[in-house]
């Protein structure tokens, strides 16, 4: 029995193998029990709760089975840390385009990260999990084990069933490895950093260096105690010339700039104010237009703001003093139509609002469609995603 | 025509309008094959809907009257994608030619889905661009983009459509209309337009297709370099990408695709050449020129006997123009071809070229290649003669066997010219009966009448089984223990 009497959830399992893994979803699909696919356990609270469920690990699943350095591809269990696969990868002079922020003891696996369809400032230049992920393994909850994609980077074979499996929180079935394509790691990195307390001003920026004829690696924004900033990162064999002229381009529109080229601080706290704690970390899928009002929001309501200037994704976090629930309504306002999404949060505020923003309904319908065939007995998280799938 | 198709014609007629709706026989060949000549069908009744609003009552009109439907835009395709079903209905989209919003300030586009692919780069240029180019991009339309996830010679670099498209409008197959993505990232739920992008006309029709574009490089160096074989110019796109540079082209043809692109168009590539590599490096000015003179380098330590660096604009035109005349100068070489797609990982370059030559010389047929060498996008053309007793049959053993080569080796059937019906046969080389099935799930998610493009794709037809019936309560709500918002 998975269930003690009270129907709570006895030890979660941890099979150690891809066909152990697809036989105990099945299992539970058999008892009509709910379940969750976890890893390293970093982002379990987001989405709905889906209480009772029994916890599945992918933690039995850790092996780096390729590394194709002259091909800049791998094939990893969905159990392999990013911390893991980014020491195997660097010991090539190659990464995994992927820097979400990994939890405190760097235990987020590529699993979840792809899963949760997490990214970090490299998006920018790279794109996200469903740019990087060349080929996915799966198994459903009527114990189907299959494969999708391959492991070259380019290859049209087939349903791109692996784009529907990231982001979609476990909901269709279990993510039990990935192919990956890698990117060769720059040998120097330098930033630009303009701060400004005007969110006008920040706005501008950004659009500028986001339009500009150069090759960033990531450009950020971010907005914290009243004070804002614009972060351009270049990446190359002379990374701080135009860093330097960036910074130059900055000063002229009236910030206070500085160049940066031992950098890693800069960005680890821009990932860092993904995540939070106590507070209320609310994901805007927002377009590069709208950075002035989100941070002009963002004063009103005391949050801090970090994001992808030039993607239009942002992370604001509604301080724990504050009533976030309402933070969360007033966002959603001023940003509308832009889907803001709930992350982090304490139980009283996820209970206040919904965490997710639904689609039209007729969308609603087809994703509905979609679980349905791929997880026709229901089990797989339900309740948990957008619109309650 | 049978009655069905009359009654659908007639359907057809009233939301089109009478010169919008094509029956004759003789106006039907025109739509009968795609770029594949080789796969012809005659359709019963080709439809030229005039907006979205036309293309959904159009697939409406099929959907009642049980009709398949092909969805075409330009007819370029070179799968047999675009090929119509038999007696059924042909939905082209060459009126849906409008650019519906250019929002340059966030960076995206929106266009129906008959806009040509050059229209989208010309729509923003020349600061910004549209990265995916098929060779094909001045005719090829964006909604034939999206079917197929087309790249094109830089998508080593910038990826491939799938990576551009943001947002889709899509008429299901039942004909309801649905939005997919938006201009923004990221939208709440499923990547359905991760799904449908690549679906080939299998999913629905996109009657509006959103994309991103992006800031034009500040500069771009490009070189031609001469080898006297594949081998050797394959070992210096190695060296390449272990530098860690990354090309936003690199492209080979091997001495036959040489000879042939030469005498097209007299660029003076040396016809003795064992192999030709365009090397094409873009970004900022500093970065550009530090790596352009690493990559010559590299080229004249790899073996290159010739050096040409494009000097100006109409130098590096030259220079893809016989790269991207390769395909049609065949001709020069052989009365017809077959054009393999298959990818294999870059490393085993040399190995599986060497197969292939060993092939070409147990069937006694010339095998040329064009390849997107930075991704290891094969495009070997098998030359033959179809006027000779059976040498068409044994070209088209040989292109199976370089397929089966290419996924023996680690790789793919297609990299992105499409599945369609010249490659299903192949598709058990890669995916077993379970990966297979899990496909049917998505397609009969979107389409469980099978109407959109039946017969592509997939190896077998495949129906789908009874959708499992309303959202049933999970045990647990029943229980109380769990509810959906």
């Amino acid at each position: 029995m998975m269930k003690d009497a009270r129907g709570s959830v006895l030890s979660p399992q941890e099979p150690a193998s891809p066909q152990a893994l697809a036989a105990a979803v099945s299992e539970a699909a058999s008892a009509g029990t709910a379940v969750r696919f976890a890893g390293g356990r970093t982002k379990l609270a987001w989405g709905s709760p889906v209480p009772g469920a029994l916890e599945i690990s992918t933690k039995g699943l850790t092996t780096i089975h390729e590394h194709n350095a002259g091909d800049l591809t791998a094939v990893v269990d969905a159990g392999v840390t990013l911390a893991e696969l980014r020491a195997e990868a660097g010991s090539a002079g190659q990464m995994l385009a992927l820097d979400p922020p990994l939890g405190e003891g760097d235990e987020a696996t590529l699993g979840g990260i792809v899963a949760t369809g997490d990214s970090g400032p490299l998006r920018h230049r790279y794109g996200s999990a469903r740019d990087l992920v060349v080929g996915m393994t799966v198994a459903l909850s009527d114990g189907t084990l299959a494969k999708t994609g391959g492991k070259v980077i380019k290859n049209v074979a087939g349903y791109d069933i692996s784009k529907l499996f990231t982001g979609a929180y476990g909901t269709l079935g279990a993510i039990l490895g990935v192919s990956v394509r890698l990117h060769p790691l720059s040998p120097t990195t330098a930033t630009a950093v303009g701060r400004s307390d005007d969110p006008g001003l920040i706005g501008s920026t950004a659009a500028g260096l986001s339009h500009a004829q150069v090759e960033l690696q990531s450009l950020d924004v971010r907005w914290e105690a009243n004070a804002g900033a614009v972060l351009a990162r270049f990446g190359g064999a002379s990374a701080a010339e135009p860093a330097r002229d960036a910074a130059g381009a900055m000063g002229e529109q009236g910030l206070e700039t500085e160049v940066s080229e031992d950098d890693g601080e800069l960005w680890d706290s821009q990932r860092a104010g993904q995540r939070s704690s106590a507070g209320t970390v609310v994901r805007v899928s927002g377009l590069q237009t709208q950075i002035p009002e989100l941070l002009r929001t963002a004063r009103t309501l005391g949050a801090r703001v970090v994001g992808r200037a030039g993607l239009g994704l942002f992370w604001v976090t509604l301080p724990s003093e504050s009533n976030a629930a309402e933070g969360v309504e007033s966002l959603r306002r001023a940003m509308a139509p832009s889907p803001c999404v709930v992350l982090d949060a304490p139980e009283e505020v996820r209970g206040a609002v919904d965490v997710w923003t639904a689609p039209d309904p007729a969308t609603l319908v087809l994703m509905r469609r979609v679980k349905e065939r791929f997880d026709p007995a229901g089990v797989c998280a339900p309740g948990l995603y957008v619109g309650g799938l | 025509m049978s009655s069905d198709i009359a009654g659908l014609a007639a359907d057809l007629r009233s939301i089109c309008g009478d010169e919008h709706v094509l029956t004759h026989r003789h106006q039907l060949r025109t739509y009968e094959s795609d770029g594949l000549l080789q796969y012809a069908a005659m359709p019963g009744v080709v439809a030229l809907p005039a907006d979205g609003a036309e293309v959904q009552r159009v697939v409406r009109a099929c959907h009642e009257a049980g009709v398949a439907f092909v969805a075409r835009g330009s007819g370029s395709g070179l799968s047999g994608g675009a090929m119509p079903v038999e007696g059924g209905c042909v939905i082209a989209l060459s009126r849906l030619r409008r650019i519906l919003e250019v929002d340059l300030d966030n960076q995206r586009v929106t266009v129906e889905p008959g806009v040509t692919n050059i229209a989208v780069s010309d729509a923003v240029g020349p600061g910004h661009f549209y990265p995916p180019d098929p060779s094909s991009q001045i005719v090829c339309s964006i909604g034939g983009n999206v079917a197929e996830n087309s790249g094109g010679a830089h998508c080593f670099k910038y990826g491939f459509t799938t990576n551009y498209v943001t947002g889709l409008e899509v008429v299901l197959p039942d004909g309801e209309l649905v939005r997919l993505g938006a201009k923004h990232l990221d939208t709440p739920g499923y990547d359905l337009v991760g799904a449908f992008v690549g679906s080939e006309g299998t999913l629905g029709v996109a009657t509006s297709i959103t994309v991103r574009v992006v800031p034009s490089p500040q500069a771009t160096r490009t070189l031609v370099a001469f080898f006297d074989s594949t081998s050797e110019a394959g070992s210096v796109v190695s060296a390449v990408v272990a530098e860690g540079i990354v090309a936003g082209a690199m492209e080979m043809m091997d001495n036959l695709s040489i000879r042939a692109a030469e005498g097209a168009t007299k660029a003076g590539y040396p016809q003795d050449a064992g192999a030709a590599l365009v090397i094409e490096l873009d970004g900022s000015e500093s970065e550009c020129a530090a790596r352009f003179d690493q990559v010559v380098a590299l080229c004249e330590e790899g073996g290159a006997w010739k050096v040409r660096v494009a000097s100006d604009e109409a130098e590096r035109a030259l220079i893809w123009k016989t790269r991207k005349a390769a395909f049609a100068a065949m001709g020069r070489i052989a009365p017809n071809y077959y054009v393999q797609d298959s990818v294999i990982p870059r490393t085993k370059m040399a190995a599986v070229l060497e197969q292939i030559e060993e092939l070409a010389l147990e069937y006694d047929l010339k095998v040329a290649n064009v390849f997107h060498a930075g991704d290891g996008n094969l495009h070997p053309l098998v030359c033959y003669d179809g006027s000779k007793e059976g040498e068409p049959e044994r070209a088209e053993e040989l292109a199976g066997l370089i397929v089966k080569a290419c996924v023996d080796a680690g790789g793919s059937i297609t990299g992105e010219h499409g599945v369609g019906v010249d490659k299903k046969r192949y598709m058990p080389q890669m995916f077993g009966d379970d990966d297979l099935a899990t496909f049917q799930r998505l397609r009969c998610a979107f389409d469980p009448a099978g109407l959109a493009n039946p017969g592509k794709v997939m190896p077998t037809p495949r129906l789908c089984g009874e959708v499992p019936g309303p959202y049933r309560e999970h045990p647990l709500e029943a229980a109380g223990l769990a509810e959906r918002m």
